[in-house]
């Protein structure tokens, strides 16, 4: 008999060495992230993963499970810090949803649904963040950044090409592209690349075909969230 | 039995673009059971110039120049229950799209540098509100008691909101009423 623990009063049973969040997904039950994607080792950025375990704040991605334990996620809490850390990203950036292509298909902005976020509640920064359109099949719209690292670890673990980076610490953090010129044409970067289909928020977008599927027709205007991310081809992507 | 006093609902549109205006008026037929309930005060639908005692006040729009500023408290020490509706009163919204850059060099490109301008000057009649340096959402300004995203909410989207609010519930939208495009 595997060992077990307990999700929201729930048991969930986890072999030794899975996380909270892999154990909890195994048995059909989601907990909110945005950096966690299956294909790669926890990274534990953006915190929306975050559980109570004995009193503390963990993070459910990196974390792995332990007999017996008594994991809080779906609670009025950890939903309320959930929908700060998304209020927080959406100052920090210029997550302007009605002009984005991405609307619709956007990880961060069905979560801010599922997790009821009707304001961003803190002053804006608007930042100056200006896009790079150099390259013949892609555009990179910085403004909406939230710094996970999908593209960076795709880009060096998985297409081998190592494109992306993330430069500067704290507030000053950004995305940056391997090129002398910093710009995405004068790298070997290819619309096929792992790392050019993994943003869940919209930085990373093909050209000529924003629209193609109609803005009401889009994924998570199909269904929410906690839905699409648990069915067994959702990879974390759209 | 007694009647129930009409709630007082004042409307505005600061720096948007009328749309949730016509999205509140998407609501058709509701509109009839809404006026049962309410009465306009200040608002583009009636025309009062200034805001008077009110329970409710909805405002469109973010807060781009001076005279945005005055109505806006105007609004705030008006209203028992004041709402940000739609994506520009929440966040800022589409006007807001210039605030990284300088807001001389905007003026500087849309009233000077344009070709075919018969004359190029950037407008300074006395009547005309001053600009800010940028756009804030309304919540940056005065304290805001709920807020409804979406550019624009749609009419379901704001009849739930206003049916709740009316009928004295913590208004509540969600699913697929809740939408930031």
């Amino acid at each position: 008999m595997s060992a077990t623990f307990l999700l929201d009063g729930q048991p969930v049973s986890f072999e030794p060495g899975q996380t909270i969040l892999e154990a909890a997904r195994a048995a059909g039950r989601y907990i909110p992230h945005l950096c966690w994607h299956p294909d790669f080792p926890p990274h534990g950025s953006c915190k929306l993963c975050i559980v109570k375990v004995a009193g503390r704040h963990v993070s459910s991605c990196a974390m792995p499970a332990k007999e017996g334990w008594e994991v809080e996620s779906d609670t009025p809490e950890m939903n309320g810090e959930r929908r700060a850390l998304l209020q927080m990203l959406f100052v920090e950036g210029n997550h302007f949803c009605p002009s984005c292509e991405k609307s619709g298909n956007c990880q961060l902005q069905a979560l801010a649904y599922d997790l009821e976020m009707m304001t961003p509640r803190f002053n804006h920064f608007f930042p100056d963040r200006p896009v790079d359109a150099s390259h013949p099949d892609v555009l990179l719209d910085f403004n909406r950044c939230i710094y996970c690292e999908l593209c960076v670890r795709a880009s060096r673990d998985k297409d081998g090409k190592g494109i992306f980076a993330l430069t500067n610490r704290g507030i000053h953090k950004h995305l940056v592209v391997n090129a002398e010129s910093g710009r995405l044409a004068d790298t070997d970067f290819s619309a096929d690349d792992m790392a050019a289909n993994i943003c869940p928020v919209g930085v990373i977008l093909h050209k000529r075909v924003g629209f193609a599927v109609p803005i009401g027709q889009r994924t998570y205007d199909e269904a929410p969230i906690h839905l699409v991310a648990m069915r067994p081809e959702a990879a974390g992507d759209d | 039995m007694i009647e129930q006093r009409k709630l007082r609902v004042a409307t505005v549109s600061l720096a948007g673009c009328f749309g949730c205006h016509m999205s509140l008026l998407d609501i058709d037929e509701h509109l009839f059971e809404l006026l049962d309930r309410i009465d306009f005060d200040r608002s583009p639908l009636t025309d009062i110039k200034h805001c008077g005692p009110c329970d409710i006040g909805l405002v469109e729009g973010g807060v781009c120049n001076a005279e945005n500023v005055h109505v806006l408290r105007e609004f705030r020490a008006n209203c028992r229950t004041l709402v940000a509706l739609g994506a520009c009163a929440v966040n800022g919204g589409l006007p807001a799209q210039r605030n990284h850059l300088d807001l001389g060099a905007c003026l500087d490109e849309v009233y000077r540098s344009r070709p075919g301008l018969a004359c190029a000057a950037v407008p300074n009649d006395p009547e005309l509100p001053l600009l800010l340096d940028k756009v804030h959402p309304i919540h940056e300004v005065v304290r805001v008691d709920y807020f409804l995203p979406g550019c624009p909410p749609s009419g379901e989207a704001i009849w739930k909101f206003l049916a709740d609010l009316v009928n004295g519930r913590t208004p509540r939208v969600t699913g697929p009423l809740l939408h930031f495009d």
